[in-house]
């Protein structure tokens, strides 16, 4: 029937051709709800190209990652926006000659990492993975905590830094606030919310005349 | 090629078919039984009109549901509007795929299955999202948003109590998660007695997750009328039903797999047919956590929105994160026993 590695090769092309689609999406539609969906898409089909490199864990990482959290963030913020569409083409024509320069560099230097390596014809060696019968996932977890345990941490450390930071950069301490405490609200029990008071009940002491009677309309 | 063609295409499709169809009965069977049973603790009798035991009520509605106009609110969003119920439909049957319902009964035995299903099941937010944002509706946005922030705080607790599972089973394969809870103790070795808070967060996480009561503000029906799905009428509602309760039943799925043991049985192997690791103990399980989720749904009140990011934040988070470094020392110093074969 098919031949497998024409239809690998058909595959990857088909999920290049939708990132790249995808990506210039992200740039070019007006609508920046729908910029954001196709920037998920984007990383959907990276992820698929991943998986053709059968590397699982990365492909999957990625999914859950950016298109499961970071996006659905993003998607959050663009959609409370309201951002006047002409200003923004105004600035993407005003910014297109210096993206353009920054493509044309980016595009230079791929080109010449592409040419240096055909050059020297260096071939990517087996998949260490399944060299050494194990797994994607359980291969980079070893290679992770084993080899790489030093820059595996600091990155680690750095992400951790960026977080607290991002917290101390935003938080105000705003004084006459009152804060809930919800030990406090839980301990809570029905004497501290409603007081019963006892009322004597009281007799009247004569009979009230009688009220005069009302005239009917 | 005959052959070829039927092992590749014909033999997975049928496999599909086997898992969805059966899924989409249990859907309306478990709304039956959802009615029934919030009817019995409110003291009332529930649907018994349509079919014995008005079994057939459910099959009914989504009759009426399929036979009604879709109807496309003014300045809607047309195409995503129409998206997002399929959105939302397709990663909660696509995290089916590899379940195991036995040793070998499952459709895609892949190695990074939980990774799988933790991707699959952060998918389903967008349908609800887009749904709301699509609507052009400040209910619906409302309640998008609402979901959006929940599902994405509920999703950190719920991926480190999958952490403290993997540490404990140390594979991501769902099949060996379950060999890796039998043992000679038989229900002793589950792992949801060293791992107890985790599974108990896990459950808890998978009904926010799931927006059902109490956590269910997305819809919030006293406050924001029906949340996201407000506009939305006929089969297009019907496809968020189906969703939201095929997500039920995966995550009761999840918690008897990676907690209970799966297909494992509690009782000692003498027991006979009682004792037997079977896909009925699975069904038994899954019915149990099932059940649990009417059973909030009838007991409590809705969280109020701070009080939910709170517990998500400050309470399960926490927790999970300290659980991660019992479980690794648990496995490093080998306080517990992890079975290998079934």
């Amino acid at each position: 029937m098919i031949d497998s590695s024409v239809f690998q090769l058909v595959c990857f092309y088909a999920f290049a051709a939708v990132t790249v689609v995808a990506a210039l999406g992200v740039i070019t539609l007006r609508n920046t709800v729908h910029a954001v969906l196709s920037l998920v898409l984007t990383f959907f089909s990276t992820a698929c190209i991943w998986l053709l490199a059968e590397a699982e864990f990365l492909a999957i990482a990625l999914v859950v990652v950016y298109v499961g959290a970071v996006m659905v963030l993003f998607l959050f913020v663009v959609m409370m926006l309201d951002i006047d569409r002409e200003q923004v083409r105004e600035g993407f024509i005003k910014y297109l000659p210096v993206g353009i320069i920054v493509a044309l560099v980016m595009l230079g230097e791929m080109l010449a990492l592409i040419g240096v390596r055909a050059m020297h014809e260096q071939v990517m060696g087996a998949n260490p993975a399944t060299v050494a019968g194990m797994s994607n996932t359980e291969w980079l977890g070893h290679a992770l905590y084993t080899e790489f345990l030093l820059p595996f941490e600091i990155a680690a450390l750095i992400l951790t830094v960026g977080v607290v930071a991002a917290v101390v950069l935003t938080l105000r301490h705003r004084t006459g606030v009152r804060h809930q405490q919800a030990s406090q609200q839980v301990r809570v029990d029905a004497r501290d919310r409603v007081r019963v008071v006892k009322m004597a009940a009281v007799v009247p002491a004569a009979p009230q005349p009688a009220p005069g009677k009302e005239t009917t309309p | 090629m005959g052959e070829q063609l039927f092992n590749n295409v014909l033999w997975p499709v049928l496999g599909v078919l086997a898992i969805v169809l059966p899924l989409v009965v249990t859907v309306a069977l478990y709304v039956w039984w959802e009615r029934k049973v919030l009817g019995w603790m409110h003291v009332r009798m529930g649907p018994n009109k349509v079919g014995p035991f008005g079994l057939l009520q459910a099959f009914a509605d989504v009759t009426k549901l399929l036979l009604k106009e879709v109807i496309l609110p003014s300045s809607a969003n047309r195409v995503m509007y129409y998206m997002a119920p399929l959105i939302a439909l397709v990663p909660a049957l696509a995290a089916w795929a590899v379940i195991p319902f036995n040793d070998q009964l499952v459709l895609a035995n892949v190695n990074a299955g939980v990774l799988y299903l933790l991707a699959m099941t952060s998918l389903g937010v967008y349908g609800i999202i887009l749904a709301g944002w699509a609507s052009n509706s400040r209910y619906a946005l409302l309640g998008a948003m609402r979901s959006a922030a929940q599902v994405i705080s509920y999703e950190l607790a719920m991926g480190l109590c999958l952490v403290c599972v993997l540490v404990l089973a140390g594979s991501l394969n769902l099949t060996d998660i379950v060999h890796a809870q039998a043992g000679s103790k038989g229900i002793g070795d589950w792992f949801m007695w060293p791992l107890f808070p985790v599974f108990i967060i896990y459950f808890i996480s998978g009904v926010a997750e799931t927006n059902r009561a109490p956590f269910d503000v997305a819809e919030g029906e006293s406050e924001i009328v029906a949340g996201f799905h407000v506009e939305y009428s006929g089969s297009a509602f019907a496809l968020f039903f189906l969703a939201e309760y095929a997500n039920m039943i995966l995550v009761s799925f999840l918690a008897s797999i990676l907690f209970m043991g799966g297909w494992l049985s509690p009782l000692p192997e003498s027991w006979g047919f009682l004792g037997h690791s079977s896909i009925l103990w699975l069904f038994a399980k899954v019915f149990v956590f099932a059940f649990l989720f009417l059973w909030f749904r009838a007991s409590f009140p809705r969280y109020r929105y701070d009080q939910i990011m709170r517990l998500g934040w400050k309470v399960f988070i926490p927790i999970a994160i300290a659980w991660v470094l019992v479980a690794g020392c648990m496995k490093y110093f080998g306080w517990v026993t992890v079975g290998t074969g079934g």
